[in-house]
């Protein structure tokens, strides 16, 4: 009998692609839900927005490098940039700025680097900073969360799509009315007008321990998350190190002078501590590759959120302490080289 | 029982927990396999250079009778695996690690098996001294059945002449579908053991430690029993964990001894020798029974066959012959690998023979499409799982880019081809074949690097020697100037007449 050649081994992978960045999708499911129960439905405009110009972006450039279409839209990478564009965003975004985003992560960030695999920015951050530094005044008009205590007006499915269409409200409306500072813009401004943190704190914006919504939000993010380490799609190094990085910090300053400090607790829950601890440093793609540089790439990018936060111009850290840091990964590669087995045991002169 | 807790044990990194795929050949015994109507014996079955054959065509041979033998370099012997006439010797084809076809003994089967006279060769070891026990180990044929077919006896040789700590009989047969060595220690664990005692003897070791996959406690219980009645102290069993690739020598040995092998190096660096357990147990058929190597337990398995079997099987017995034992091809079988699903080597006919080296013949099913490898997204599950700390996903960037500096910075040529990364491998991509493929231009390099570097050296003393000897003439001429400025011109003038008076036809005579 005659059979046909391979070469070994001849075991059909377990995973792939496409199901890493459904999983990833999946995990976003709780976060998402929190974000709409508190923001209105703003979120999911931006990502069907963010998804249409991502996917339309990215099968553009496919055909333009040659490159099979069908295929490189299967891979869903486009989704999840798309869904953490979202995700950054305000819940109210007009769609030209979703869209501007959008376009310069896939077409620019991405595929100008190569395509999937080669970028060497985070796209989702690399889009998120254009618009933020592009749309300052989009980007600072946080809507209010929904409190109920509050003299609030809870925008409707039609409102927010006549805002994401047209970046205008129904005359009855005006932006003053519906968006409030964010817990992080809150401390920073309160903190500068030499309050304690004590007195900010009293503001039933700041909820519990990370901010009202936020903390949240960041809570089921972290659930999100925890399915990721469980399904093991991402690995514990990047969420732990991350999160340390901005717990060490923040907790040495909190517990020496607690008064003009804000907590370590509302480091972590506020602002987008959780998705970009488990969904953002762990692309894989733009961050260190060995289990060494992922703690000094996570650590890395836990202290320059907090020292963005801290000192900083931006209220919150998270895309500049990413793309920084991405920066810094083909060094952090480079030094961290594990041992090879059966080599001399010095770094770097293993020969 | 005496077998050890895993808790001694050193660490390796990486690895794999792969579905075991055993137990369907492991529920019967040993079947024997019949004598076919024909042998097919390759003069290669062994690392080193191909045997030379002593028999030629027509003649009749015995069954352990010496057919081919080495030409006193690196090789192993070839013995018949039954008797009847020889019929050509030519190339067939065999299992691609040799090559599309090979040269091959064709022996015609009588059927009637008879054997050599056993009795002038078999010999009591413990008379002899080391050297000479390995000598007779050299001339039964054995090689590493654990798929490496080194030839044992100057394995061993080698091992000597190194301070050594540890004998590792190597029973972890950690690839998938592969149960010839579990079987062949339920079922002669007898022979593994005396095979130990041999090796003891011949390294002068004073203990041995016989290393079992956690996954055959069988096999263990087996081997534990005979130990208990040989009552011998000296061999240690222990129990290693059930992860692939812990059956490689040199992860067996950082297992056992918590010692890495040295790049490039041998186990005998770290003072061990590791041999299989089949191969001791090949080792004490020979020296205490006056069996050479010429039938060996073998897996015939996968989804592609009706029954999956562990048969012992005579060397040169072809595929096809073998494959009836284990009820023939399923209706989807559409790929035959002979070895493990992990590092075997496919093969296009099952007209190859089943030789030393053939642990296991594997009939798949999944029709695997052509790879549709997607980019890499260095998730880093390969170096995850890579048992030699390699980044993989790094070499496979620098064999992208034919960057052979950095593949060696990186370690490619400590890649030991397990294909784990390829399991774990998200992209699809083959990483192993890759790697096979870069290190493989790595040599073409070297070998081209070293062929510029030859020719620069004759160039250099092609020039050297020119310039040598155009010194040599300058002296020669300044010494005639000399010379003759000394004689003086009126003397020249003399010679220069003289030479004017002889005939034109002298002048030749004259040079």
């Amino acid at each position: 009998m005659e059979f046909e050649r391979r070469d070994a081994p001849f075991v059909t992978p377990a995973t792939n692609v496409p199901a890493i960045m459904r999983e990833v999708l999946y995990a976003l499911i709780p976060a998402t839900l929190a974000y709409v129960w508190y923001f209105g439905p703003g979120l999911i405009l931006n990502f069907m927005v963010a998804a249409l110009f991502c996917v339309a972006g990215e099968a553009a450039m496919l055909r333009a490098r040659g490159r099979s279409v069908e295929a490189g839209l299967a891979d869903c990478s486009a989704l999840v940039t798309a869904a953490l564009i979202a995700f950054a965003l305000p819940a109210l975004m007009p769609w030209w700025v979703t869209a501007t985003a959008a376009l310069f992560a896939v077409v620019v960030a991405k595929h100008l680097y190569g395509g999937l695999g080669f970028n060497i920015f985070n796209p989702a951050m690399a889009g998120y900073v254009v618009v933020m530094i592009a749309f300052p005044l989009h980007l600072n008009l946080w809507a209010a969360p929904d409190m109920g205590d509050l003299d609030y007006h809870y925008l409707t499915l039609l409102e927010t799509a006549r805002y994401t269409l047209t970046g205008t409200f129904p005359d009855y409306l005006s932006f003053d009315a519906i968006s409030r500072a964010t817990p992080l813009d809150t401390v920073k401004a309160g903190l500068r007008d030499l309050r304690t943190f004590e007195e900010i704190r009293v503001n039933p914006l700041m909820g519990d321990f990370g901010g009202r919504g936020w903390e949240w939000i960041g809570n089921f993010t972290a659930v999100g998350g925890a399915w990721l380490l469980i399904r093991k799609i991402i690995r514990w190094q990047i969420p732990l190190a991350v999160l340390t990085g901005l717990l060490l910090p923040s907790g040495i300053a909190y517990f020496l002078e607690p008064s003009i400090h804000a907590s370590p607790s509302f480091y972590l829950f506020s602002g987008g501590t959780m998705l970009c601890a488990f969904f953002i440093a762990t692309d894989p793609v733009s961050a260190a590759t060995s289990n060494k540089g992922r703690l000094i790439y996570g650590l890395g990018v836990g202290f320059l959120i907090y020292a963005i936060r801290r000192w900083g111009s931006y209220a919150d850290g998270v895309a500049f302490a990413i793309l920084l840091m991405n920066m810094a990964v083909p060094a952090i590669d480079y030094l961290t080289k594990p041992h090879i087995v059966g080599h001399a045991k010095t770094p770097g002169k293993s020969q | 029982m005496s077998a050890a807790a895993t808790y001694d044990l050193g660490k390796l990194h990486g690895g794999l927990r792969l579905p075991a795929e055993k137990s369907v050949a492991t529920a019967g015994q040993i079947l024997r396999a019949p004598i076919p109507d024909q042998l097919v014996l390759p003069l290669t079955q062994h690392v080193g250079n191909p045997s030379q054959p002593i028999v030629s065509i027509g003649e009749y041979v015995l069954k352990g009778q010496l057919i081919a033998d080495t030409d006193g370099s690196l090789g192993a012997p070839v013995h018949a695996s039954s008797s009847g006439k020889i019929i050509a010797i030519e190339p067939w084809p065999v299992s691609r690690r040799y090559g599309d076809t090979a040269p091959c003994i064709i022996i015609e089967c009588d059927g009637q098996d008879q054997a050599i006279e056993t009795s002038e060769i078999i010999v009591d070891y413990t008379r002899l001294d080391p050297d000479s026990l390995l000598q007779k180990i050299l001339q039964g044929g054995i090689v590493g059945l654990g798929g490496a077919v080194f030839p044992t006896a100057q394995k061993l040789m080698q091992a000597v002449t190194a301070p050594l700590d540890y004998l590792i009989l190597n029973g972890v047969e950690c690839e998938p579908y592969i149960s010839c060595d579990d079987m062949l220690m339920r079922e002669y664990a007898h022979d593994v053991l005396c095979g130990a005692q041999i090796l003891m003897h011949a390294l002068g070791l004073p203990h041995c430690q016989v290393a079992v996959e956690s996954d055959k406690p069988q096999a263990l219980i087996a081997l534990g029993e005979a130990l208990g009645e040989m009552d011998d102290k000296r061999i240690v069993l222990k129990q290693v964990p059930t992860i692939y690739p812990s059956g490689g020598e040199d992860q067996l040995v950082q297992l056992v001894t918590n010692k890495e092998v040295p790049t490039g190096g041998l186990p005998t660096d770290v003072g061990c020798v590791v041999q299989n357990v089949a191969t001791a147990a090949a080792i004490n058929r020979w020296v205490s029974h006056g069996e050479p190597l010429i039938c060996r337990v073998t897996t015939v398995t996968g989804e592609g066959v009706v029954k999956p079997v562990n048969v012992l099987v005579r060397l040169g017995t072809t595929v096809a012959d073998i494959i009836t034992l284990a009820g023939g091809y399923t209706d989807q079988a559409n790929q035959l690998v002979i070895g493990g699903p992990m590092t075997g080597k496919s093969v296009s006919t099952d007209r190859v023979p089943l030789v030393k080296a053939t642990n296991c013949v594997l009939v798949l099913v999944d029709a695997i499409g052509e790879a549709n490898a997607k980019p890499c997204i260095r998730c880093g599950e390969c170096a995850e799982v890579c048992p030699i700390q390699l980044l993989p996903q790094q070499l496979y960037w620098f064999s992208c880019a034919d960057n052979e500096a950095k593949l060696r910075e990186f370690g490619l040529t400590d890649c030991i081809e397990c294909g784990c990364c390829d399991l774990v491998c998200p992209s699809h991509i083959a990483l192993t074949s890759d790697f096979r493929m870069a290190k493989g231009r790595m040599r073409e390099l070297a070998d081209e690097k070293a062929r510029a570097k030859r020719a620069r050296q004759r160039f250099e003393t092609r020039n050297l020697r020119v310039l040598l000897e155009q010194e040599q003439r300058d002296e020669e001429l300044a010494a005639q100037k000399e010379t003759a400025r000394e004689i003086g011109p009126e003397a020249i003038r003399a010679i220069v007449a003289r030479a004017r008076k002889k005939p034109a036809g002298d002048q030749d005579e004259d040079k």
